[in-house]
This record gives structure tokens, C-alpha cells and sequence, in this order.
């Protein structure tokens, strides 16, 4: 355990208090709550109902600690007693209090191993577990179920209840994507908060109460919200639970990678969990600058295309009108080969918003290889409805980056492109993770090419035009950055394996350059970014490990997120930790 | 569920009451119906939740914790027996079984969540309530909103005759 010493540094000034935790003097900001405190000295306290993004009602009564105040100078008396550091004694309290809605005050003393402490702790757990089943093995929140960590640690291994326990409901599809099994829910009401403090949707309540208390929706209403799936998060049971995920891994199988979302320019920080190169879920990953602690469903769950059959896996030629697979370097070839014989002019090269700035940058290399003209480079702009919380219109995870290496003025130049293609002027087109026909251009206009290069991660109809199609990587199996609509460089990393003979997009970027030009250099993602910092001056100085998990603030876009806007307001109200 | 204008102007008075928050309306306009209706629809948790501009959860979950709100049909009488201590100790469970004979009223399909009883005829209903304070006087009963202490047998008797004839 850290002491005062090692306190973590405070930016503003701010006033301090000396706070006493198991027998050692420290000092914390004033005002900060207990358990936030405790946290910060790595003292961990169990709790269920606090949540730092979430009102605090101290319903769970989990997080009880034995506390103390200094002692006052007693009628007549000039001095109270002082220890050896010179604070006044504590005066111990026989009634344990909640750390999570309690703040830290001059001379307060917190005791989280004394008996009183481990017995109230006992006390609690005992309670809880009174109508929880006892099946942890076949519940599917096991392995990180904060029930069954705290009763491990907190417990007391046997249980003392004779009578029958309540029954709930089971299985109950509350939503399009929330399962709930109300037997397990501990009542915390966090699910019940996040619906109506973040969500603004407060469909989620309890009906009846005491022990027959249900977690439940109106009979005419739904979960239905677009940030469902946030609730079972931060359900510490196995009670809301994702219907998408439910049974189909045991957690402990999964391995953990940090990433960000790629379904819109808001990138929310996320965790993929995989097992053997298969994408089992995908969840949040805290970042105050981007997401909060939260992500959109539709984001969430746009990942069983990773996975699926429809991938395409190896690289094909078209001979004679028909497609025939081939391996790289012939297919590498064959697409060098129809370009070389063009001038620039003919040249056209439409990539995607999608891709990272890597990629991008290294598109950027192969249209000055070729010489193609800014009027004939661009990308395919995605735009939707935003909502009020974190979906952005921007569809496309890096415009901002596209914008800063290929295109300043992503989608104004595919309408001319269209023209040029329609009038025999443009020959040859290299599409990167596009599909042309969502691009605006008809399989007529397709017919008209002599030559169309194009890369892809799913068999999709393009793909019967293309003169040559490389297969190419999802999202969850690369590593790259990403700007996002508030100018953050973020990065992803692979989880995953690309199928089959699919390869990363800068690998086949990198290799269709030099097939063109015989230029090279590159051997790791790592090399890319090292030569975009030296040619493009916001990059420079920085490294993709420099990014870390948490982003880097890159770009001014003077851009706000609706959802953070209100957080910081509930934050400066005191409502929230945040 | 058709809101009679007296009632609608009873109601739109009380939500002036609460100008800081029309949520805290809630637990009045519930009694205002349950009184004027008997007991709260499912209709009439929609309509109160729509009225407040509410989740119907919102409404749902006031009327589940309280017990004294109804959500089945009385009877003319609904009569409610005190179970708490001191009436049970004096005799609150034998006075229910009474008071269910004497208006024939079967309570065997009741539980947690359906505690109310109707006669056959309509005319009573029963449940059991908690302390009703004035347990000096146990065991102790209502009949709608009028009281009586010390409930003997004979006194039952008596007044299941006398609301028998209301
Ligand atoms: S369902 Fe989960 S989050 Fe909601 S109240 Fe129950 S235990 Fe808490
Ligand atoms: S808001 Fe955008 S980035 Fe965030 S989870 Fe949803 S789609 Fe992904
Ligand atoms: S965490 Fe629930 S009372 Fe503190
Ligand atoms: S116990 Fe019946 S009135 Fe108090």
C-alpha cells in the first residue's frame, strides 16, 4: 500500500485533508468521496450499486467500512490526546458507513480489514445471496460476476437459509437485445439509473418490494434503446445479460483486446473478446475524452460479419472473362501490370473513410507513384442520423484522417470520377474497401474500365467487375490509427487473424507500390507510421505506441460530444463522480 | 377509462402543487383515482404516466410498493383486517376466518401478490393490513374508511349485518 508520500500528484490546487486509512496518514483532495479515495491508494472497497458515471442512491450498503472522527476537547479539556504524527486520537464509531456516498474530512480514520468492517462485509453478502440462486457453475455470468468475487472474498462459504427462497422470473427478453434472469439481480438500481440518467429512456424499474422485488419494463413497454446493452455491463450479476453473447462463451476463454469502434467517426473505446481468431463480443472501453464508460449497440454488435462465411479469402484474376483464384504475387502482378501501360490521367483511385491512416497514407504513396491527380483520388462518404449521445452522422470511423493525408474534400470528386469512367477518359480504377456500386456508379460504368483493382473483405457484387480482387482485413485484425470527429488520434489493434490468405491492407498497399514502382522500406505497421511522421507534419514527433490505449488529443475540431457535454454537468453538480 | 370533469379539475389542481416536479405527483393522482374507481387500471397507470409525462414504469412501480394501492376490483365493502402484532395476538387471524364466513368469501387463491378477496355478491371484499395504530384496542378492522376497535365476534357479527343492508 502506497502512503502520503506516494499520493498521486494533484494539477490544481486544491485543499487537502489528512485522512488516516488502516493505521496510515495520508492525504486526499477534500470532498473526495471514500471510496474513490480508497480506490486511488489501491484499497479496494466492494460495491455494487456505485457506479463514478451514476447517482449515487447507497442502496447495496456493500461498500460499508468502519470509520472514525478525530476527537473534540471534552468540557474543561484544552487539548485532546494526539497520536504520535500528531493528529488528534480517532474516536472509532460502532456503526460501520457507506464509503460510496461519504466524503473524506480532516482527520477522518478508515478501517477496510478490521472486524467490524469484514463483519458488516458478511453481514451484507449474507443478505444478498438470501434469494440469489446458489449455481454460480451454470450462470453465465461466472468468472466476472462481482457477487460471486465479493462473496468469495467477503462471505461465509455456507448458507445459514432455511426458508424457501422467492421465486423470479427467468429468461425474459426485456428487449430486442437484453435477456433478464431476475432471480440474480441484487436490486443495485444501476441499470435502472443509466436508463434514466444517461439513456434518457427510464423504462427499466422495480415492481412490488422487500424480498419479492423484481427488476423489470411496463408490459406495453421495451428496452429498446440503442445503448441497451450498456445495462448489462455494468449489471455486477449475471441478471441483464446480452442476448447476442449469452451462453455461447465462457469468459475466462476470452482473450482481451483494446481497440476502438469503426462503425462511426465517434471511434468509442472498446475491448474485443476472442478465442481462437473468432470475435465472441465487444463491449466498452473507459475513455472520459470519447465515450464515457458506454457505446452504441449498433456498434457493439456489428462484428458477426467478422466471423462469417461471406469473407472472402484469397486473391482472384479475372482470365477471359472468368475469375480464377491466384496467388499474391501473380495477382499483385496482374494489377501492376493493367495499370503500367496508362497515363495518370486515366487513373483513378477511390478509397475509404474506413481505412486506417496508414492505409491512407500508404494510398497516398501509390497515387504519387502513379501520379493520379487530385481530381481523380477520393473517398466514399457515409453519413446516418446522429443521436444525442455518441452515434455521429459521420459514418465513417477516420474522414478526419482521409482528409489530412488523401483528400481535403472527401466525396467532391466521384461524380467527375463517374463522368470520366462513363467517358472513356478514366481506364483503370483502384477501389480500396469499397464497393463501387454503393459509390455511385452503375455495372454499366463498371463494363466501361479496362482495368479495375480492387480490395476487399467481404464477396460482394464489385467483386464480378474486378479485373483483380484482394482479399483484405477487418477492423478486429489490424493494428493502425484513426482520427476521430473530435480530432483524436486513436489506435486499433488486431484481435483477430485475417481468414484464409486474406492479408493486412498496408501489406497489400505496400506490395502493389512496389509491384508498381519497386519502392520499399516497410516491414512493419511501425515503419509505416514512421515514414507518415516524416512526410506529414502533424505526425511528426509521434509514434503509433506513443498513442496508448487512451488516444492522443491530435486535431482541433472544436467539436463536442453530446453525452460527455452532460456528464461534466451532472460532474460539476456534485451528482457524479464521473 | 373515462375521467369525469370533476375529478380532471381535482387532478390538474393537485399537479400545481408540486411546480418543481410533476413526478411527485404521482402518489396523490393515484389516490384520486383509486378513489374515485375503486381500484387502479392498467389503463390507469398509462393515463397517469401520460398526464405526468412519465415512463408507465414510473407509475407501475408506485403502485406495486404501496399495498394500499388496489389493483383488482373491491367489493362495495372492502374490509381490512389489522395483522400486526398486537391484533394478531388478540385475535386478528380467528376475526379474518370470521369475517369471511359471514360473507362468504373464499380467500384460499390469495397471495403476496393478489392479497384481495371478493364475495361472490360483490358486496365485500377483504385483505389483511398492517398495524392500523391502535393496537391498545386490537384486534381492529375497517370497513372502507370507517374504524372499529376491539372486533369480538359478536360485534362482526353485527356489522357484516349492518353493511350487508348499505
Ligand atoms: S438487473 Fe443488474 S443492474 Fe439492474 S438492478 Fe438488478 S443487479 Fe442491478
Ligand atoms: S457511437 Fe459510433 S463509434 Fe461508438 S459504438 Fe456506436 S457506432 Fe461505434
Ligand atoms: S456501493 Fe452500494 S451502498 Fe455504497
Ligand atoms: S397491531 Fe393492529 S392496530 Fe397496531
Amino acid at each position: 500500500m502506497s502512503n502520503a508520500a506516494t499520493a498521486p500528484a494533484i494539477a490544481a490546487p486544491v485543499d487537502l485533508v489528512n485522512v488516516q486509512v488502516n493505521g496510515t496518514w495520508m492525504k486526499f483532495p477534500k470532498g473526495m468521496r471514500m471510496i474513490e479515495a480508497l480506490r486511488q491508494v489501491q484499497v479496494e472497497v466492494p460495491h455494487y450499486c456505485y457506479h463514478p458515471k451514476l447517482s449515487s442512491p447507497g442502496n447495496c450498503r456493500m461498500c460499508l467500512v468502519e470509520t472514525g472522527m478525530p476527537a473534540r476537547p471534552a468540557l474543561g479539556q484544552a487539548e485532546v490526546e494526539k497520536d504520535e504524527h500528531g493528529f488528534a486520537k480517532i474516536m472509532w464509531s460502532p456503526r460501520a458507513i457507506i464509503a460510496c456516498a461519504n466524503t473524506v474530512s480532516e482527520g477522518l480514520g478508515i478501517r477496510t480489514e478490521s472486524t467490524l468492517t469484514k463483519e458488516v462485509r458478511k453481514g451484507v453478502m449474507e443478505f444478498l445471496l438470501i434469494n440469489h440462486p446458489l449455481d454460480c457453475p451454470i450462470c453465465d455470468q461466472a468468472g466476472e460476476c462481482r457477487l460471486q468475487e465479493f462473496s468469495v472474498e467477503h462471505g461465509r462459504g455456507e448458507s445459514r437459509f432455511q426458508e424457501e427462497k422467492v421465486k423470479k422470473p427467468k429468461n425474459n427478453r426485456i428487449g430486442p437485445r437484453i435477456t433478464l434472469d431476475d432471480e440474480r439481480c441484487i436490486m443495485c438500481s444501476r441499470c435502472v439509473r443509466f436508463m434514466d440518467e444517461i439513456a434518457d429512456e427510464p423504462v427499466l424499474g422495480f415492481t412490488e418490494r422487500g424480498s419479492h422485488t423484481v427488476l423489470t419494463v411496463h408490459p406495453g413497454r421495451q428496452l429498446t434503446s440503442n445503448y441497451s446493452l450498456n445495462t448489462a455491463d455494468i449489471c455486477p450479476v449475471g441478471a441483464l445479460t446480452s442476448t447476442d453473447f449469452r451462453f455461447s462463451m465462457r469468459v475466462w476463454f476470452l482473450k482481451e483486446t483494446n481497440t476502438i469502434c469503426t462503425g462511426c467517426a465517434r471511434g468509442c473505446n472498446m475491448e474485443i473478446g476472442s478465442r481462437n481468431d473468432i470475435i465472441h463480443r465487444q463491449g466498452p472501453r473507459d475513455n472520459n475524452n470519447v465515450n464515457s464508460s458506454w457505446m452504441c449497440d449498433s456498434g457493439r454488435l456489428d462484428f458477426h460479419w467478422v466471423n462469417s462465411e461471406r469473407r472472402m479469402t484469397e486473391p482472384t484474376v479475372k482470365e477471359n472473362g472468368t475469375h480464377r483464384a491466384a496467388p499474391w504475387k501473380e495477382a499483385l502482378e496482374a494489377a501492376a501490370t493493367g495499370l503500367r501501360g496508362l497515363q495518370p490521367s486515366q487513373i483513378a483511385i477511390i478509397a475509404s473513410g474506413r481505412m486506417t491512416n496508414e492505409e491512407l497514407f500508404l494510398a497516398r504513396r501509390l497515387a504519387a507513384v502513379l501520379n493520379i491527380g487530385a481530381e481523380n483520388t477520393d473517398i466514399l462518404p457515409r453519413t446516418g442520423q446522429a443521436d444525442n449521445y455518441l452515434v455521429h452522422a459521420d459514418r465513417n470511423p477516420n474522414t478526419k484522417g482521409a482528409m489530412l493525408l488523401l483528400t481535403p474534400t472527401p466525396g467532391q470528386q466521384l461524380a467527375g470520377i463517374r463522368e470520366r469512367v462513363q467517358s472513356g477518359q478514366v481506364r483503370a480504377v483502384i477501389a480500396l474497401r469499397e464497393n463501387l456500386l454503393n459509390a455511385g456508379f452503375t455495372a454499366d460504368d463498371l463494363g466501361k474500365l479496362a482495368h479495375l483493382v480492387q480490395t476487399h473483405v467481404m464477396l460482394n457484387d464489385t467483386a464480378g467487375f474486378a479485373n483483380v480482387a484482394l482479399p483484405s482485413a477487418a477492423y478486429a485484425e489490424k493494428r493502425g490509427s484513426m482520427v476521430n470527429a473530435t480530432g483524436r488520434l486513436q489506435r486499433l489493434n488486431a484481435a483477430t487473424a485475417p481468414p484464409g490468405q486474406a492479408r493486412d491492407d498496408w501489406e497489400i498497399l505496400r506490395d502493389l507500390t512496389l509491384a508498381i514502382s519497386g519502392q520499399n522500406g516497410l516491414y512493419s505497421i511501425e515503419d509505416v507510421f514512421k515514414a507518415m511522421a516524416a512526410e506529414v507534419p502533424e505526425f511528426s514527433g509521434l509514434t503509433l505506441n506513443a498513442i496508448s490505449d487512451q488516444g492522443i488529443p491530435f486535431l482541433e475540431t472544436k467539436e463536442t460530444v453530446p453525452l460527455l457535454v452532460r456528464e461534466a454537468e451532472r460532474k460539476a453538480k456534485g451528482i457524479i463522480v464521473g | 377509462m373515462t375521467i369525469p370533469t370533476e375529478l380532471l379539475s381535482k387532478i390538474d389542481d393537485v399537479i400545481t402543487h408540486y411546480p418543481v416536479s410533476k413526478r411527485s405527483a404521482v402518489l396523490p393522482l393515484l389516490h384520486l383515482l383509486q378513489h374515485h374507481f375503486g381500484y387502479i387500471t392498467d389503463e390507469g397507470i398509462t393515463w397517469v404516466a401520460a398526464k405526468l409525462e412519465l415512463e408507465p414504469m414510473q407509475v407501475m412501480e408506485v403502485v406495486t410498493f404501496y399495498p394500499g394501492f388496489r389493483q383488482a376490483a373491491p367489493g362495495k365493502f372492502h374490509i381490512r383486517v389489522c395483522r400486526t402484532l398486537s391484533c394478531a395476538m388478540a385475535g386478528s387471524f380467528e376475526l379474518m376466518d370470521n369475517l369471511c364466513q359471514l360473507t362468504g368469501i373464499d380467500r384460499s387463491h390469495t397471495d403476496h401478490h393478489h392479497s384481495i378477496a371478493v364475495s361472490p355478491d360483490g358486496k365485500f371484499s377483504i385483505e389483511f393490513a398492517e398495524c392500523l395504530a391502535s393496537c391498545g384496542t386490537a384486534p381492529v378492522c375497517m370497513f372502507n374508511d370507517d374504524f372499529f376497535e376491539g372486533v369480538s365476534a359478536d360485534k362482526a357479527k353485527a356489522l357484516v349485518a349492518d353493511y350487508g343492508s348499505k
